[in-house]
């Protein structure tokens, strides 16, 4: 084991020895919620980040697979007595079918046409939430969702459990997006978001990528959703509303696009900054907007990309990669 | 027949509207090629400085449109030179995640200073004009005629002026352009803000015909979208065709189906024409 490769894994467990102490040493239960929210909004952003990052892609109905999976748990478990853990794969079927049916409209465009494309879908789900009252609840949305249910010794009323089961979950995402990224079909991502032409004259099948990143985007951002509405005990239309889209794509930029750290440091950056800055709340659109252009102008690949730089200096490189 | 005659008028109307912001939003993105969301702020903004001016300044309404024009000429130049000419050359996606940076930034900005409420604007123009048995009030007709005017207008700038032909060059080629000698960064300018003209002439028109809020833009730059689509990116001639098409499609839909249909109709189209044609109904061409 080289001396790269041990700083590499400290770099990895000392962040997760944090997340894993953070409850315990700071035991205010207010700040242990606010951690589960970024966490379960980090999810979504690496959905995000499969889409935009790995195959260059903008969706702005991303917030609202985010809703649909939250409300397909919550009115799974709160309407018809199901457990968390029964809705959560029929949540992650639904959105994941939802995603790929309108991949297949969507995806008939690129770039620009293709974000506005779902722009509208974001903006319709939003629409259907509302006025489906029966099934929703309207503008009014779902409350008393129940936490999940116990499995074996371990129960999840207690507020540090639901921190250790989502923490467990964005440590499976962010594996997740690993594997994927380091497989195959990872490159052929990269492939195809590099040149589409020069990908289907290797022989990509770039609908078909563009197709199964589209669909995991869906599914992460569903996945997101599903723990959110659980965990938080309510749910309502905003949360799909396409201003979250806007929120998650600022963490993404800001955290850094197509970089594996990016879409968690992102989110915990700006969604600690705007609770530690509530008496700016008022001001936090004015002020992330000209971040935004600023990052998109001078620091396209963000924080991450900035720190991956300065990372690999200090460990010497990556060899071999 | 008289109810559909009223409806065919508020429906023109409104794509009078529809039709000046979809032409801004084309305009930039035909010669410069940025997908601009932040259009709709600057359509936003216009209708608050007509509401300042009529009602803290309590200037004529002629007046208030001038101010509004000029100011948002000026807001609209300001971003070309603060933002997208630093972005030149880069995907259309992340000169659209720019353009939202400007939009939240504009957004946020109203809702500061003037707060998230709704506004009324007073209504300069109380008239009623009665024809064929429909009313039409004087605002609807102002809105209408000074529409037209402005299309008239932006067609002999284009095709009779030496800085229209300037901005038709670079829509047609940027290094062409360049090498007969335009100064292309001073027309990416203008070409901001001959669009921030068009916005804010449909807001300045509008606001006392509606509520004014900080994301009354949002809707609109959606519906732009949908319309400069459904013309072809670029085109002049479809984003007007488009506007009024639009317009009519969501009053008659309203009046005679029902009033959330209406809000619909705009998603229902683009989906139908992204996925039956997508490159829009008519070809590009400014």
């Amino acid at each position: 084991m080289g001396a790269a490769r041990v700083k590499r894994l400290a770099a990895l467990g000392a962040p997760l020895l944090a997340a894993i102490l953070f409850p315990l040493v700071v035991d205010n239960p207010y700040l242990v919620s606010v951690a589960v929210t970024a966490y379960v909004t980090a999810i979504a952003v690496y959905g995000l980040d499969v889409l935009l990052g790995y195959t260059g892609q903008l969706s702005l109905a991303h917030a609202g697979f985010f809703g649909v999976g939250g409300y397909v748990v919550g009115i799974l478990t709160s309407d018809y007595g199901f457990s968390f853990w029964t809705a959560l794969p029929v949540a992650l079927a639904v959105t994941s079918l939802l995603g790929h049916l309108i991949g297949l409209a969507a995806l008939r465009t690129r770039h620009d046409y293709f974000a506005i494309f779902t722009l509208a879908v974001g903006v319709m789900i939003v629409i259907v939430i509302e006025r489906w009252e029966g099934l929703t609840g309207g503008t009014d949305g779902l409350i008393g969702i129940p936490p999940p249910a116990s499995i074996g010794p371990l129960s999840f009323t207690s507020l540090n459990a639901q921190y250790y089961l989502v923490l467990a979950f964005l440590v499976f995402t962010i594996y997740v997006v690993w594997a994927l990224m380091h497989s195959l079909v990872g490159r052929t991502f990269l492939a195809v978001r590099n040149s589409e032409e020069l990908a289907r004259a290797v022989g990509i099948d770039t609908g078909r990528t563009h197709q199964l990143s589209f669909v995991i985007s869906a599914a992460l951002a569903a996945l997101g959703g599903a723990l959110y509405a659980t965990f938080l005990g309510s749910i309502g239309p905003d949360v799909g509303d396409v201003p979250m889209t806007f929120n998650m794509l600022v963490y993404l930029m800001i955290g850094g696009v197509a970089s594996l750290p990016g879409p968690l440091v992102g989110t915990l950056l700006i969604m600690g900054l705007m609770q530690a800055l509530t008496a700016f709340q008022e001001y936090t659109m004015m002020i992330l907007g000209p971040i935004l252009v600023l990052v998109i102008i001078f620091f396209p690949h963000g924080i991450a990309g900035q720190g991956k730089v300065l990372f690999e200096r200090l460990t010497g490189g990556r060899k071999g990669a | 027949m008289t109810l559909f005659l009223q409806q065919l008028v508020n429906g023109v109307a409104l794509g009078s509207v529809y039709a000046l912001v979809a032409l801004g939003l084309t305009l930039v993105y035909g010669v410069l090629k940025v997908p601009n969301f932040a259009h709709g702020a600057l359509y936003m903004l216009a209708a608050y400085v007509v509401y300042v001016m009529l009602e803290d300044v309590g200037a004529p309404y002629a007046l208030a449109i001038l101010a509004s024009v000029l100011t948002i000429a000026v807001v609209g130049a300001l971003m070309e030179l603060v933002v997208f000419r630093h972005l030149h050359g880069k995907t259309p996606v992340h000169m659209m995640i720019a353009a939202l940076g400007v939009l939240f930034f504009m957004e946020g900005t109203a809702d500061v200073v003037w707060g998230p409420d709704f506004r009324p604007v007073p209504t300069p123009l109380d008239g009623v004009v009665t024809a064929f048995g429909i009313n039409i009030t004087e605002q609807r007709v102002l809105v209408i005629l000074a529409a037209v005017a402005s299309m008239v207008g932006l067609y002999l700038l284009l095709k009779r002026t030496l800085m229209g032909m300037s901005i038709e060059a670079l829509a047609q080629d940027r290094e062409g352009a360049l090498l007969v000698g335009i100064d292309t960064r001073r027309v990416a300018v203008l070409t901001f803000a001959i669009s921030g003209v068009l916005a804010a002439i449909a807001g300045s028109l509008i606001a006392p015909l509606v509520l004014v809020f900080p994301l009354m833009g949002a809707v609109v730059i959606l519906k732009a979208f949908v319309i400069v689509i459904l013309g072809g990116m670029g085109s002049v001639p479809g984003a007007i065709v488009g506007g009024y098409l639009l317009a009519l499609a969501e009053t008659m839909a309203g009046t005679y189906v029902a009033f959330a249909f209406s809000e619909l109709i705009a998603f229902a189209l683009l989906v139908m024409v992204l996925v039956f044609r997508p490159t829009g109904l008519f070809r590009k061409g400014v």
